[in-house]
């Protein structure tokens, strides 16, 4: 498990941070996108997943939260 | 004096690599590259942020270095105390030439060096007591210190010291902030670590400490994030987004105090110079406060008037409104620099390796000169520096990662720039080759070299080192092949 944190992309996507490792690359998918779930399997732009415990649309980004990575580390 | 084309610059990597052994020789290979402007992750071609190979001499840093060399260290009304043996606070004392005002020994401490100053019997014993009696004499001797911070060397971190503790206490009997930072030099692969850490004790141990206290604040209040002052570039800065209707409330951290990094998280906006250093504590208040940051580039007029305007883009239309004025008030002295600098300077090659956002930056300067940048390397960028540089950069431009002496060297030998941007460590090498060089780091004691004004005194000072007589000398009058004319006479 690993802190990370979400923010909103200029370009109006997600940008998912790697604190630990600073580690920055986009959200590619998400999959829970709506207002009661959000969250699940991230897929990154860099070729990596991770996994957040879906939650309620968080009010703001910014948000830090705890991530599982699901398969190899990427580099 | 030929830009090499692609392929030639393959061979060139290819043939430095030669001489490594063949493990470290595929080490080496993942952190030299050749630009390529269509790839949009530079992973893809780049490694970054690795352990340097043992034996080879880099020019990296450590994790002290980071934190009190470069975060910690130019906020001036603190006392920031090297926690262990005299040496790493000596030898790194004042070389930043962190400009501040203020009275040195009295309310500001910039230049001087503290240090607790280990010996046997500390490392054995263990030196809390030492440094509960060094916070109390900082206390008696300078009574105007806003605070300190125990920047730990190697040391500390081996022998287990409690230093949390220590600080702990000092700062309940004196009523000042006293920061820990666990910065030992060992951590981490080169001085970005140091910065992370500088930046979390910032967060944990400064930021939200007046947090629900009244602050008479503007729409237009910004801080500066991530500008040393070096040779007074926060200054130089400053002024521009001054004259723009904007109030700067914080600088960090050259020219900085305490207090204005308490006050930060009351701003409407950060701007983020050095994105290597500070981005952490910029993305902590964008969670913690919703303070958006904006990262801006202020070498050379191109990219300033590009800054400005994305700046300006935040605020209303008065602001806007001012920076136009200020862009138009400034361009004619702008173009009367490159009018006179870049017919000496237009198509010269110059090579960069230096630390942080300037191998990024500064190309924009250069080509605002004419000049033309060929290679370009972080000491210690991580990955999404590069990310960031991929497209500054032009293609086929070699990229080198940590790149050490015997690289450096041979790609300058073969790439034959006219300049080389680097640090203290390379100068000298660079220039008995003949090469004229510049310090990236320090501005070689000159600077500011950010905002409208530095851009001046950055035209004047690469004019002055290329056009210098000394490089026509370089051959000895002896080994000079002597004119025909000349030789009938004798």
């Amino acid at each position: 498990m690993a802190n990370i944190m979400i923010r909103q992309a200029d370009s109006g996507g997600l940008v998912f941070y790697l604190p630990k490792r600073d580690l920055e690359a986009s959200i590619e998918s998400i999959e829970f996108d709506s207002d009661a779930k959000w969250g699940g399997e991230l897929k990154l732009g860099n070729g990596g997943a991770y996994y957040i415990e879906p939650i309620a649309r968080p009010p703001r980004l910014p948000i830090s939260l705890r991530a599982r990575r699901l398969g190899a580390a990427e580099d | 004096m030929s830009t090499l084309s692609r392929e030639e610059t393959e061979a060139l990597i290819a043939e430095v690599l030669e001489v490594y052994p063949e493990k470290a020789r595929k080490d080496r290979a993942k952190h030299l590259a050749i630009n390529d402007q269509s790839i949009e992750q530079s992973k893809k071609c780049i490694t970054a942020n690795r352990k340097t190979l043992p034996g080879v001499m880099t020019v990296r840093g450590c994790a002290y270095a980071g934190s009190k060399g470069v975060v910690w260290g130019p906020i001036k009304d603190m006392v920031h105390i090297s926690h262990g043996p005299v040496g790493c606070g000596q030898y790194s004392r004042a070389g930043r030439r962190n400009y501040y005002v203020g009275t040195t020994g009295v309310d500001t401490f910039g230049t001087m060096n503290f240090t607790s100053d280990f010996q046997e019997k500390d490392i054995v014993f263990g030196g809390d007591k030492k440094l509960a009696k060094l916070l109390e004499e900082v206390e008696t001797l300078f009574p105007l210190s806003k605070g300190s911070s125990i920047q730990s060397e190697c040391p500390i971190g081996l022998i287990g010291d409690d230093i949390e503790s220590v600080a702990k206490k000092a700062s309940a009997a004196t009523g000042k902030p006293m920061v820990p930072v666990r910065c030992e030099g060992f951590r981490g692969v080169s001085q970005s670590l140091g910065h992370h850490i500088a930046n979390d004790t910032i967060r944990d141990w400064v930021i939200g400490k007046r947090d629900g206290q009244p602050f008479a604040s503007t729409p237009y209040d910004v801080a500066i994030i991530g500008d040393y002052n070096i040779g007074g570039d926060a200054w130089a800065s400053r002024i521009l987004l001054e004259e723009m209707g904007l109030r700067v409330v914080a600088q960090w951290s050259g020219d900085g105090t305490l207090a204005e990094m308490m006050n930060t998280p009351k701003v409407k906006l950060n701007l983020l110079h050095c994105y290597r250093s500070m981005n952490y504590i910029s993305r902590h208040m964008e969670e913690k406060y919703g303070i958006p940051w904006l990262e801006y580039n202020f070498f050379g007029p191109t990219k300033i008037v590009e800054s400005l305007r994305k700046i300006a883009g935040f605020f209303d239309d008065s602001i806007k409104e001012k920076c136009e004025a200020v862009i138009a008030r400034y361009q004619p002295m702008m173009d009367a620099i490159i009018g006179k600098y870049k017919p000496r300077l237009q198509g010269k090659k110059v090579m960069l390796y230096v630390g942080g956002l300037r191998p990024r930056h500064i190309i924009g300067a250069y080509e605002d000169l004419g000049m033309e940048v060929v290679g370009a390397g972080y000491e210690f960028g991580h990955n999404d520096d590069y990310d960031r540089s991929i497209k500054e950069m032009g293609n086929a431009t070699l990229i080198y990662d940590d790149a050490n002496g015997f690289e450096l060297e041979q790609f300058v030998k073969r790439i034959k720039p006219d300049m080389v941007g680097s640090g203290i460590k390379e100068k000298y090498i660079f220039q008995k080759m003949g090469i004229p060089f510049r310090q990236m780091h320090s501005w070689d004691y000159s600077g500011p070299y950010h905002g409208y004004d530095g851009f001046a005194i950055f035209a004047r000072d690469m004019d002055i080192a290329l056009s210098s007589p000394v490089w026509s000398k370089f051959v000895p009058p002896w080994k000079k092949a002597v004119p025909e004319e000349a030789q009938k006479a004798a």
